[in-house]
């Protein structure tokens, strides 16, 4: 098999071995104690977390070398002392679906854009820029999407109360 | 040369308020004559910080929450949010919930197609579809109100369950429902397949390829009329529909046309799950549990649920921290995943083509501002 080629539906364990093999201990997988999810227990969802220089190469090794065609989801989380961007990568032939935790710290708040690699990333990363303020290096619009362009703040960060929550 | 063909074109906007756009969003084309260059979709009028708004809310409170994300698919949206906290939970559903949630979805996937086959009925100009699928909604709405005393915004699911049994006759008014609209939607379908205004309308317009809605990240019914054989209910199923048979249409053209053929035979499936469902819930005895009870509190840790929605592929991703309230909700909407590849849809087509191509994605935009 050559390196360039495209595994179609590359199988739970075929991902993880090949993920291992290609990026070592940069990968940290985690697994879930739930005993009741089926996805879970038929082995359909995998967990990692890696750090900020790995995401934008193992994006592009998942679509390109293992065929995960579809960025389902790109979010973030605010735990105030960091943040985090939470990356759901799918498969369609196998339906495995790839959860990623990337942490970005607070003074410098910037990431890889995935945009480039799929396209279906592009409103995802614009509505975590302006709700959380984290910058994606690398995309091709970074305006706000859903809230007024004035806006100054990030509405989804733990530092803005509500009415009623201060 | 290039400047001088600049010239020509012009930005034309359509929206907020426009008979295609099915509620505030605008859509900005370049059109060059009539053929569309480029084109800017903007949402966000109706933006009003949902995923913020459920981190204030106890678990319990977020249901009827959810069902206002959108008015036609209410019940999916209430089933999904129950089902990433009862992930969170890690506790298994009884079987008799699980097919009632079948049920229940499957009538909710019926009525939101059918008030879309109206909205592509007045797109058209074709008022009698219009009517004749509101006729038939009607049906469905009261087949709602019996199981839940709600026409649109349901409050159903639970969770840890479904909120009430059965109420008594149920199963004969569902059947014969889905039976009579097993009729009527030939007869529908014979205003509009048949009619070759209707057809040529649709036919040969918004053509998209296989790489590019699986790269763009479109679901639903407009991604399996381009070809990818991809459905939650069967790849990664959840709730009973491992138990029940069904076959979900595929076809390969990419056109506006094939996506409207995916959702007409998408209903005939849902109706088929609905028997069959019904048929299995016979063997489940009367007395046995529809609802577990479950604590108020969800222990930390992330979890992600997913369901296929009437529109595609909805997730919520639920990180909990232990207290009685979410740490943090995400909603991925598939309208908002959609509608963000509208450009790559409608460039090159005819600005009067847009109304058509743009209605195969069902807007709803309370699930895409949130």
């Amino acid at each position: 098999m050559a390196d360039n080629d495209i595994i179609e539906a590359p199988s739970y364990e075929d991902t993880i071995s090949l993920l291992k093999a290609k990026f070592g201990d940069k990968l940290v997988f985690r697994t879930s104690t739930k005993k009741n999810n089926r996805a879970i227990n038929q082995k359909r969802r995998i967990f990692l977390s890696t750090d900020r220089e790995t995401i934008y190469p193992l994006c592009e090794y998942l679509h390109g070398k293992l065929n995960y065609e579809q960025a389902t989801s790109v979010c973030g989380v605010d735990w105030v002392d960091h943040l985090q961007v939470v990356y759901h990568i799918t498969n369609y032939f196998t339906a495995v679906m790839v959860e990623i935790e990337v942490d970005v710290p607070n003074d410098d708040p910037h990431i890889a854009s995935v945009t480039p690699i799929w396209g279906g990333a592009n409103w995802h990363e614009r509505e975590t820029y302006e709700l959380f303020g984290i910058i994606f290096d690398g995309h091709p619009k970074l305006e706000r999407l859903l809230t007024p362009q004035s806006y100054e703040f990030y509405p989804f960060r733990k530092s803005y109360k509500l009415r009623g929550q201060e | 040369m290039t400047e001088k063909m600049n010239a020509d074109k012009m930005w034309v906007t359509m929206g907020p308020q426009h008979p295609f756009s099915h509620g505030l969003w605008t859509l900005r084309v370049k059109v060059d004559g009539e053929i569309v260059v480029d084109a800017e979709p903007e949402v966000g009028y109706l933006h009003r910080g949902w995923e913020k708004e459920c981190e204030q809310r106890t678990y319990a409170k977020i249901i009827p929450m959810a069902d206002r994300l959108c008015y036609s698919a209410s019940m999916t949206w209430s089933h999904l949010y129950c089902k990433a906290a009862e992930e969170a939970l890690d506790i298994e559903v009884p079987e008799r919930a699980q097919y009632m949630r079948v049920i229940a979805d499957e009538i909710c996937r019926i009525q939101s197609h059918l008030m879309w086959l109206a909205a592509v009925g007045t797109d058209l100009g074709n008022l009698t579809v219009f009517l004749w699928a509101l006729r038939e909604r009607e049906f469905f709405l009261d087949l709602n109100v019996r199981l839940c005393g709600q026409r649109l915004t349901t409050n159903y699911p639970r969770i840890g369950g479904v909120r009430s049994d059965m109420p008594y006759y149920f199963e004969r008014d569902c059947m014969r429902a889905v039976e009579h609209f097993e009729k009527t939607l030939w007869e529908i379908i014979g205003l509009t397949d048949e009619s070759s205004i209707f057809v040529s309308r649709m036919k040969g317009i918004g053509y998209i390829t296989r790489k590019d809605v699986a790269n763009l990240g479109i679901t639903g019914p407009a991604m399996r009329g381009c070809g990818v054989d991809y459905d939650v209910r069967r790849d990664d199923p959840y709730d009973a529909y491992d138990q029940l048979t069904f076959e979900v249409p595929v076809l390969k053209e990419g056109d506006t046309y094939s996506r409207y053929m995916v959702r007409i035979e998408e209903l005939f499936q849902s109706c088929e799950l609905i028997r069959q469902a019904m048929k299995k819930l016979e063997s489940i005895p009367k007395t046995a549990p529809y609802r577990v009870k479950v604590p108020r509190c969800v222990p930390a840790g992330t979890t992600c649920a997913k369901i296929e929605d009437p529109r595609g592929e909805s997730i919520m991703y639920l990180v909990s921290d232990g207290s009685e309230r979410p740490y943090r909700l995400k909603v991925r909407s598939p309208v908002f995943v959609n509608v963000s590849a509208s450009k790559n849809m409608v460039v090159g087509n005819r600005i009067a083509d847009i109304p058509a191509i743009m209605a195969m994605i069902d807007m709803c935009l309370g699930e895409t501002d949130r």
